[in-house]
């Protein structure tokens, strides 16, 4: 009966393909039903697998967020000696860090992407290519490694200072970039993030130009276009699907990452108004602070903060689908 | 069937159910243990282990998970033994139906990155200490650092405090003793594992705090006696609470470990900081090894056989990773606690 449905239901062109070799007989419908089995299991096992991390999170929270209630997620009190909990630091923390891995890495994977898709010599495109890749493959404890023991020096003794001396004075945004030049911190934090996540919304922004129709760009050139005009209005549109979808993956990658962080991001658990000085993010503080937890509560608090970095990544996918639907239909209606 | 048994008796060992008992008539051979705890521990047990596993064929595994871990694996009865650099109380042992004995004696110490100071010219308080922790004192050339430091030239450079990020043993030693010596540190900080940290940055584990102070101009951590050896770090002396003026040392955490009196303190529950001795060390410390008392008797002699070898032969090993063996009365009381406790 089952069998049945799944031949019916399988691709025309296959089923035509499978009735003709095996004229009629039977053998090859169980074989369709169970690679299709199969396949729905492997999705299926992902998904409940999802859902059974969100629920045990949920369940393992549940103590601290019954406890504080609300006051969770806006008091930044986070004390283990008189078990005071609250998520408001790691939360900003990790919001301020991926916004400024997001300013970073947004703009420069873009003129990466342009550059290898159409202004690179074409000798050049295939080792440039293939080193910001590269950058992917290094594990995020090398770039904590490399963040603490040769970026953050330089950092301190070269580009703070001049921070402080020329930004920190600016009334408004000057409060952003004051404080003593440690090297690490937010700011930091957010560079090196940035380093991480390029390699990803670059190879993806620059594999979808390449794939912008040649006839469109040259057209575009053969009016007089630009490089620029034509990346802005005709490369751009027509991969801005893909293009946002490549931006969300760097977000959600920035927004979990642990090592990385937790080696350069300074792990104070104070709220600071400037970049230089150290935060914390909930990835960072959840890998200090796990293994020494001792009360239930405290245990209990930082499932808790695993549960709401859950929350805001699943936020980001949602406010990703939505920005690219939005995108979608307005390309329609400009269409018709 | 005999061969069977004795089988599924080494599966259950490998699955870390150590000491499965029945294991005392076989040869030792494959016979293992499995503790779990104190990161600061580990390199003795680690060292201890494998003389031990020469000398008596019975393997020691320890993951040094932390206090915090050590404590949980106990109680839930996955470990043979468990390691915490903060004790228990005796009520709480006595609610879990669990027993703690010392282990080692070791201490910390305060570094800093001052250019043109050497190591070992500061010489720091325990109220000052705490103070700069608590971010009163901000600054290098603050008269209240000037005050014991006559005729070192400070300089006019902020303070950065560095901390421990993760849960650990250290900050509970360090924390215990500024509650000691600084009312205010007691009420508004107090003393855990991992604490609400009025200032500063905080580096993962002892080499990033060492890595923080030699990088940052200005700044102040706490690391274990090991990683100032180690690493060469700019170490401060400390005034102790006889008011004398000491450097830190294997001794100086012995003396302070002979004025505690372990043999008094019910289930050896004393800390080892701000002890009295004019040559004492005032941030010594001590990592405990935690027992259930449910346990298989064969499990437990197995654990007591083992650190009482470390006791007897592992002296020399201890000194040589600048952890103190402890003072022979207190070897004795453990002995005594052990046939008391486990009739061992």
């Amino acid at each position: 009966m089952k069998g049945s449905e799944a031949a019916s239901s399988a691709p025309l062109e296959l089923r035509a393909a499978s009735e003709q070799k095996s004229a009629g007989k039977t053998s090859v419908v169980p074989a369709d039903f169970l690679f299709r089995s199969l396949t729905a299991f492997f999705a299926l096992v992902v998904a409940a697998t999802l859902v059974a991390i969100m629920g045990s999170l949920v369940l393992e929270g549940w103590s601290a967020l019954r406890t504080f209630g609300w006051k969770f997620l806006v008091t930044s009190t986070w004390d283990p000696v008189t078990n005071e909990f609250g998520a408001l630091v790691f939360i900003v923390g990790t919001l301020v860090s991926s916004a400024i891995a997001m300013l970073i890495a947004v703009p420069v994977s873009f003129g990466i992407a342009l550059f290898i898709s159409e202004l690179s010599p074409s000798w050049l495109r295939g080792p440039v290519s293939a080193l910001i890749e590269l950058l992917a493959a290094i594990p995020s404890i090398i770039y904590g490694m490399w963040g603490l023991l040769v970026f953050a020096p330089w950092f301190a003794q070269v580009v703070e200072p001049w921070l402080n001396d020329h930004v920190g004075a600016l009334p408004g945004i000057g409060v952003l970039f004051q404080g003593p030049p440690m090297g690490i911190g937010m700011l930091t934090a957010g560079i090196v993030l940035a380093i991480m996540i390029i390699p990803f919304i670059a190879s993806i922004m620059r594999d979808v130009f390449m794939i912008t129709p040649t006839t469109l760009k040259e057209s575009a050139y053969a009016l007089g276009s630009t490089t620029w005009e034509v990346a802005r209005y005709v490369i751009l549109p027509y991969t801005r699907t893909a293009v946002t979808g490549g931006i969300f993956l760097g977000l959600g990658r920035a927004l979990g990452e642990t090592m990385a962080v937790t080696f350069i991001i300074g792990n104070a658990n104070n709220l600071s108004a400037s970049l230089l000085m150290p935060g914390s993010s909930i990835a960072s503080v959840i890998a200090n602070e796990f293994t020494e937890a001792t009360t239930p509560l405290y245990k209990s608090s930082l499932l808790a903060l695993g549960l709401i970095l859950f929350v805001i990544t699943f936020i980001v996918l949602v406010f990703a689908k939505l920005l690219l639907l939005r995108l979608e239909t307005s390309l329609e209606g400009k269409k018709s | 069937m005999k061969l069977n048994r004795r089988f599924i008796a080494k599966a259950a060992a490998a699955l870390a159910v150590a000491g499965a008992v029945g294991f005392a008539a076989t040869a030792n051979a494959g016979v293992s243990l499995t503790g779990a705890g104190s990161t600061w521990v580990f390199p003795l047990v680690a060292k201890w282990s494998a003389a031990y596993m020469k000398e008596t064929g019975i393997q020691i595994n320890y993951q040094s998970i932390g206090s915090g871990g050590g404590i949980a694996q106990i109680k839930a009865g996955t470990v043979a033994f468990g390691a915490s650099d903060m004790p228990l109380t005796p009520e709480e042992l006595a609610k879990e139906g669990l027993i703690q004995f010392p282990t080692a004696i070791a201490g910390e110490d305060l570094v800093y990155n001052l250019p043109g100071i050497k190591p070992g010219e500061l010489i720091l308080s325990g109220p000052l200490v705490a103070d700069v922790y608590l971010g009163k004192v901000k600054k290098w050339n603050d008269p209240a650092v000037a005050k014991l430091n006559p005729g070192v030239k400070l300089p006019n450079m902020a303070i950065t405090v560095v901390h421990r990020s993760d849960g650990s043993g250290t900050t509970f030693t360090f924390a215990d003793y500024l509650s000691k010596v600084s009312p205010e540190w007691k009420t508004k900080v107090g003393a855990n594992t991992s604490l609400n940290w009025p200032v500063g940055v905080g580096g993962k584990g002892n080499e990033g705090v060492a890595a923080f102070v030699q990088r940052i101009p200005g700044s102040i951590g706490y690391v274990e006696y090991a990683y100032i050896l180690e690493g060469k770090l700019s170490y401060a002396r400390m005034i102790n609470r006889d008011g004398k003026v000491v450097s830190p040392s294997l001794k100086g955490f012995q003396n302070a470990a002979a004025h505690v009196d372990f043999t008094k303190a019910k289930d050896f529950y004393v800390i080892l900081t701000g002890q009295p001795g004019p040559e004492t060390w005032p941030i010594s410390g001590c990592t405990w090894q935690i027992l259930r008392k449910a346990a298989p008797k064969a499990t437990n002699a197995e654990v007591t056989k083992f650190f009482d070898w470390g006791f007897e032969k592992g002296q020399s090993m201890a000194e040589s990773i600048s952890f103190g063996p402890l003072p022979p009365s207190t070897v004795k009381a453990i002995k005594a606690y052990w046939k008391t406790n486990l009739g061992i």
